[in-house]
């Protein structure tokens, strides 16, 4: 009994090391940390139009029984990264015909309001989060942050921070040809 | 010339580090005395050699040599020449030179001043302490060259993070890697007994001043990191439980358990198998969290850059010496004999269940800290464990240890009088309760665990001074009586007195801080007010101000309580054009009783316009500054302790006398 109980520290220290090896894998990113709303259905959140913007508000239930999936980009004027990730989203949406939601974070409406005037308006709804309330319950670290909804309203996929970028642009698109927004071979 | 000087002494550091871990070992086994003391001057060689490597790099940090990869890496030519030193440590190569230093010197000090120990145990520890070398200076040499060139040079440096360019954060990590270090003599004496086969009262006296050393610097190291995060870090707290502080917090947890261990060793010839696995795994513990740290197993703030042929090499080695001394432990371990008997209620059963706890508490951190790792192997789900589990699971491990804390020295060898103890603490015990009882009664409200906490605080605290004044017969006798027994008492009775204390100290800045923290996080313009914990704070604007190589924005804030002026808080967020990184310069109003702590962050909208929008985050943070108090009392009371004559290496004679008073007491 004493002579095996004295191997019992390093039959655990070989475990805890077998796993290191497994850890060591290069193509792994320990940082990559995907939203508890993974697989999960989105929350429930109603938001009003941007006053003085012509798109619809945005609510939970404009997110369920769509005919394809929906990305739901947070955004704000006052967020630079945003400025620069527009244009990515709206060739998405004028190239590939991606349905795209917005959600207006804490934000002035008119500076919203002039922000989409001048930039172009991608978004099919956009929802004002003026009190960042939506958001939370969305659990965004902050703004840029994009999600992809499945078509039954199931939260699939979250992109953190700028869609800019090759590799981030690459990833974001394998993301939508897994969720069926758009085909493999588009481009 | 600098780098290829240091280049050059690195390899001859590793070939002395070869013949040191063959010839004293071979030495040992023959019998052969020469060989054996051969030990000394290989030790000495080699520390002189990794010396020379390192002060050749931190040369070349200093002059701002851009030919040298790592320097064009880690420093600018603007960097402050304080930071340049402290950038000899701050990437990866740097710190590991460092790491390889310090065990260099670890040997080297044994090899000087470990007069009294046998010389074949010496002989076999210096020669494990080199086999550790050998396979670090190699790590070093073949995958993380410090001294590597770059053609052509850069015409200046990359590195400016201004959030490095702090004193606290430039000096703790020798500190850390002392202590983390450190603990690496312990385990070749450990192995080098095992090999041995003896393992007896005096082992456990030779190991515990360096173990004791090393726990001092740890101690140290930890609390002054954690200093660091507190007031540059801009979030006012002080642990986060992130994997690197974690890999760092488990040694000394360990190396705690271990010094308590090797005191019952010593004295009693008891737990010796026990003492020896933990000086194996709490070495074991820092090589984990080198290996974390620079393999980027994990997610963490703190990593430096990752290349899994380094993690690969590092494993290797941790396979090597984690695997090989403990497969070494269970073929030795179980023919120690046992050693002297006790009772359940003794000094001994005090400190079993002392290291009891602080091993179980060790293996929850090291679970926590490794858990999203197994999750992710097992079922590919990856998730991140925080502060909410580790509060959860670490601190109701510790009440129990606080409890036993402040009883144990009360506690007799062999087979204490639990009614005699209990005739002794009973009204420190009263006393305590009485005295949450006014706390709760004038505070009012918080959590009941925070109140638990506060009475085994107090209680260890009461106990603590308590025990003392009884052992030094305060209350008889005459004052010059008693000055001359404080004299008398052995050193390392005032240390355990003194640290003890501390912790119980820390512990009401640990408790003040976290369940009666006020927190406001609020927009404000000229003009807005923010009450916080009887405090009113007045934003009075934000100005810019230039600083020799930022410009900040510093806010105004003017803090009354009771309509009195109390302190105006100057905040800064400043901005740093050369690395185009911000920081946040908090401003703090410390006292005993409680830090105010205001850092103001970019205007809520980043419109011209509305650029007198500002996100200000204020804090009152109680007792805080009890944590680092605590900290020093700790420090302290093993300082004391370490000067203790029985500790002193190379004091034999004196050994005995002491001993024999002790056992009189």
């Amino acid at each position: 009994m004493r002579r095996t109980l004295a191997f019992a520290p390093l039959v655990i220290a070989l475990v805890v090391g077998a796993f290191f090896l497994w850890g060591l894998n290069p193509d792994r990113d320990p940082n990559e940390i995907p939203s508890v709303l993974i697989a999960q259905p989105a929350p429930a959140f109603s938001l009003g139009p941007i006053p003085g913007v012509p798109a619809l508000g945005l609510s939970r239930k404009n997110l369920v029984n769509n005919e394809g999936p929906i990305v739901l980009n947070v955004f704000a004027s006052w967020c630079v990264p945003c400025r620069a990730e527009h244009s990515v989203l709206t060739s998405f949406v004028e190239r590939n015909g991606v349905t795209l939601f917005g959600m207006n974070y804490k934000d002035k409406s008119e500076d919203a309001a002039r922000w989409l005037a001048e930039l172009g308006n991608p978004y099919e709804r956009i929802g004002a989060d003026v009190s960042g309330r939506a958001g939370l319950e969305w659990g965004i670290s902050g703004v840029p942050e994009t999600f992809i909804v499945a078509s039954d309203g199931t939260v699939v996929f979250r992109y953190v921070g700028p869609i800019v970028g090759e590799t981030a642009i690459k990833k974001f698109k394998t993301a939508l040809v897994e969720a069926g927004a758009i085909k493999g071979d588009q481009n | 010339m600098a780098p290829e000087i240091g280049h050059f002494s690195l390899a001859l550091g590793l070939a002395l580090a070869i013949i040191q871990s063959i010839v004293p070992m071979l030495g040992a086994s023959k019998g052969n005395l020469l060989w054996m003391h051969s030990a000394r001057s290989l030790a000495l060689g080699q520390v002189a050699f990794v010396t020379l490597a390192f002060l050749a790099l931190m040369y070349s940090f200093i002059v701002s040599d851009f030919t040298v990869r790592n320097v064009a890496e880690n420093s600018h030519s603007l960097k402050p020449v304080l930071y340049k030193v402290a950038g000899t440590w701050g990437s990866h190569e740097g710190s590991l030179l460092l790491w390889v230093l310090i065990l260099t010197v670890f040997g080297a000090a044994v090899s000087l001043f470990g007069r009294n120990i046998p010389d074949e145990l010496k002989a076999r520890t210096l020669s494990v302490q080199a086999w550790i070398s050998v396979g670090f200076l190699s790590f070093l040499l073949l995958t993380s060259n410090p001294f590597e060139r770059i053609f052509p040079p850069p015409a200046d440096g990359n590195d400016l993070n201004p959030l490095l360019q702090d004193l606290g954060l430039a000096l703790h990590p020798p500190l850390l890697y002392f202590g983390y270090v450190g603990f690496s003599i312990v385990f070749s004496f450990a192995v080098a007994a095992l090999l041995e086969g003896r393992i007896d009262a005096a082992w456990a006296r030779w190991v515990r001043p360096w173990t004791l050393a090393a726990w001092i610097s740890l101690t140290a190291g930890i609390a002054l990191g954690s200093w660091w995060a507190y007031y540059e870090l801009g979030w006012g707290g002080w642990w986060f439980w992130d994997p690197v502080e974690n890999v760092s917090f488990m040694p000394w947890l360990l190396g705690t358990a271990l010094l308590h261990s090797a005191i019952v060793t010593e004295k009693r010839d008891a737990f010796k198998s026990w003492t020896i696995l933990l000086s194996i795994l709490t070495f074991s513990l820092s090589l984990l969290g080198t290996f974390i740290v620079r393999s980027g197993l994990l997610t963490s703030v703190h990593a430096f850059a990752v290349d899994p042929e380094r993690g690969l090499y590092i494993l290797a080695l941790l396979a090597i010496s984690i695997g090989g001394s403990l497969l070494l432990y269970a073929w030795r371990a179980p023919n120690m004999e046992a050693g002297g008997v006790f009772k359940p209620i003794s000094r001994e059963s005090a400190l079993l269940l002392n290291n009891l706890i602080l091993a179980a508490s060790t293996g929850i951190v090291l679970f926590g800290t490794l858990y999203p790792l197994f999750l992710e192997a097992v079922s590919g789900e990856k998730i991140s464990v925080g502060p909410p589990f580790f509060n959860n699971a670490f601190i109701p491990m510790m009440l129990p240890l606080i409890l036993v804390m402040g009883v144990g020295p009360y506690f007799s060898w062999k087979r204490a009088d639990l009614a005699g103890v209990y005739q002794r603490i009973k009204y420190i015990a009263v006393l305590s309760m009485l005295g949450t009882l006014l706390i709760w009664y004038l505070v009012k409200g918080g959590p009941a665990l925070a109140y638990v906490s506060l009475l085994l605080a107090t209680w260890l605290l009461g106990a603590t001074v308590h025990e003392w004044l009884n052992r030094v017969r305060f209350y008889d006798g005459s004052f010059s009586d008693f000055v001359r027994r404080v004299q008398g008492l052995p050193r390392s009775a005032h240390g355990m007195t003194l640290a003890h204390a501390g912790l119980a100290v820390a512990m009401f800045g640990f408790i003040g801080s976290s369940a009666w923290k006020s927190e406001e996080v609020v927009f404000v313009e000229r003009g807005s007010v923010v009450e916080i914990a009887g405090f009113q704070v007045t934003f009075n604007g934000a100005n810019q101000v230039r600083g020799p190589n930022y410009i900040a924005n510093r806010g105004t804030l003017v803090v009354q309580r009771n309509g009195l002026h109390v302190t105006t808080l100057y905040p800064e967020r400043r901005f740093y054009p050369a690395a185009q990184s911000s920081t946040t310069e908090s401003a703090i109003r410390s006292t005993l009783a409680g830090d105010l702590y205001a850092s103001i962050a970019e205007p809520a909208s980043e419109q011209a316009g509305n650029s007198e929008v500002w996100t200000l985050r204020i804090l009152y943070e109680p007792l805080v500054n009890f944590i680092w108090l605590g900290s020093l009392l700790l420090v302290l009371g093993g300082c004391i302790s370490l000067t203790d004559r029985r500790l002193r290496v190379g004091a034999p004679k004196r050994v005995q006398n002491k001993k024999t008073v002790v056992a009189a007491e």
